[in-house]
């Protein structure tokens, strides 16, 4: 099979994530599921280990890039596009790659710990993030073409976060992102301004420093509140569950009150590609997503 | 002379007890209490180990290109819950006073968000230069006992090791049994809320290629003690 039909086919390595098989399984299902409409075939890297994200670089950055380079060895090793959906393994994962391609030295260190352990890494893979697959890849003729259930009058704001965009800017703006605003006006929906979309959430501090944390995911809730929208979407497991784990609390504390559900941009894009809340674990959310799909007469 | 203005910290600290809990982490400093602050030698040698590593980075060696600006403090998320800014963090490193954003909390506020790498104007990845600083302190010891977020990094470090994945309910778990017990009886109305979703996975799956990861890290760490 030459290089272009596989291309073509779109078959991807899938790296789904620690998280992702914790509190952000809805997101590994409704990804999987969207994939599969819109004719994206995901093979689960087999056994993948921690991207080696944030919290290890703090400790060990060799170790890091070390545990990201096994990841890309075995995608070598399949001969596919490495995608995730989570934004801090998709970093991790990309810097690394980036890092071990552009440094000889490290190059040559990574590889001697891989083969120490039975692999090796000749550096020819490509990392991606599904938001950026299905943007790019798969197109907005063929998303459109899927669309069965537009998402007509849902008033959404798009938050990325910081790690699809930064710090290096490949695939969208570092500070200005637009992908997932683009897909979701394929998808039907209203996507309003917001300046909020490339700004902290406040990550792990929101379990380590809460007032700090607390006050950064508050300040993206009184954004989205304040523009009326209907729902935030993400593209990070981690901004989802800041956003809506103790949303009350948060809104208490930045003085609004507007109960906004907080969903997955595969799981809106999922609602339009005709599927059901089970196929998108819908039922998982804390935030009435559900309430509001069924309230705007998109999800039957 | 210096040594009289530097804020001492220990009294606002818990005793050290031994290092806590069997974690698995090889290579981390114990956490230090400072008890007095550092002589200038030793100022010196770290802010020399730091430089080194600081270079060892892409781009890091633009680090001396710094104009203080402030466009990295200014562009901060966190810098209002900063006892020093990122700008000062250059200034000191500049002003041979490394030491003192170890003992302040400066450092373990970065949420990684990278917006003052991309707005330096002079190049500096300076996101990656706050991590080097945390590394520094985890190798050496520099961070207050009970310091979160270092003492989340070590937990994660510990259950990749143990089963190449992060274990999320067993990071949660350890994380207030070793910070603050009583934050964690706090958080038990949102787990519940969780588990009535079934968001709650308790077990942990090993890899199957655990053996083969840890002898990856096992070659790092070789590497790394040789030099």
């Amino acid at each position: 099979m030459t290089e272009a039909t596989v291309k073509k086919k779109l078959v991807y390595s899938y790296f789904p994530g620690c998280s992702l098989e914790g509190t952000n399984e809805a997101y590994d299902v409704s990804t999987r599921n969207a994939a599969r409409v819109l004719g994206v075939e995901l093979r689960e890297l087999e056994d993948w280990n921690c991207c080696g994200a944030t919290a290890y670089v703090a400790v060990n950055e060799k170790k890091s890039f070390v545990l990201s380079a096994r990841n890309l060895a075995l995608a070598e090793k399949a001969g596919l596009d490495l995608v995730t959906v989570c934004s801090g393994c998709y970093l991790a994962l990309y810097k690394a790659n980036k890092y071990i391609g552009r440094n000889p030295k490290l190059r040559a260190e990574v590889r001697n710990a891989l083969r120490a352990g039975g692999l090796d890494f000749a550096g020819n893979v490509r990392v991606r993030h599904f938001l950026e697959v299905v943007v790019n890849d798969v197109g907005e003729d063929a998303v459109k073409r899927h669309v069965v259930r537009p998402l007509q009058g849902l008033r959404v704001v798009c938050y990325h976060g910081c790690q699809i965009g930064r710090p290096f800017g490949d695939i969208d703006d570092p500070e200005k992102p637009n992908l997932m605003d683009r897909l979701l006006s394929w998808l039907g929906a209203e996507p309003l301004d917001f300046p909020m979309s490339s700004k902290c959430c406040g990550g792990l501090m929101m379990t380590t420093h809460p007032e700090v944390g607390m006050k950064l995911t508050g300040a993206v809730l009184k954004c989205a509140c304040r523009r009326k929208a209907d729902a935030i979407i993400t593209a990070c497991p981690l901004c989802q569950v800041n956003l809506e784990s103790r949303q009350e609390e948060i809104c208490r504390l930045v003085g609004c009150d507007c109960g906004i559900p907080v969903m997955y941009f595969t799981q809106a894009m999922g609602t339009a590609l005709g599927l059901g809340s089970k196929e998108l674990s819908l039922g998982d959310s804390l935030t009435p997503v559900e309430e509001v799909l069924s309230a705007k007469g998109v999800l039957s | 002379m210096r040594g009289a203005a530097i804020i001492r910290f220990s009294a606002d600290l818990p005793p050290m007890s031994s290092r806590g809990g069997g974690l698995e982490n090889p290579g981390l400093g114990t956490p230090r209490r400072w008890s007095m602050p550092m002589s200038a030698t030793e100022v010196r040698d770290l802010s020399k180990e730091f430089l080194e590593h600081v270079y060892a980075i892409p781009e890091g060696e633009k680090i001396n290109q710094c104009i203080q600006c402030g466009t990295c403090s200014a562009s901060c998320p966190s810098a209002e819950a900063m006892e020093y800014g990122p700008r000062e963090i250059i200034a000191a490193l500049r002003a041979g006073m490394l030491d003192r954003m170890f003992e302040s909390n400066t450092v373990w506020l970065c949420a990684s968000c990278y917006l003052c790498t991309v707005r330096c104007p002079a190049g500096i990845p300076f996101t990656d230069v706050m991590y080097e600083l945390k590394r520094l302190g985890v190798k050496k010891g520099l961070y207050a006992k009970g310091t979160p977020n270092a003492v989340m990094a070590r937990i994660f470090v510990d259950s990749v090791q143990r089963y190449g994945r992060n274990a999320e309910m067993r990071l949660i778990r350890l994380f207030f049994m070793k910070t603050n017990p009583l934050k964690g009886v706090g958080m038990v109305p949102l787990g519940l809320k969780l588990l009535k979703k079934k968001r709650l996975k308790f077990g942990v799956k090993k890899i199957k290629g655990i053996e083969g990861l840890r002898k990856m890290l096992a070659a790092v760490e070789e590497e790394e003690a040789q030099r």
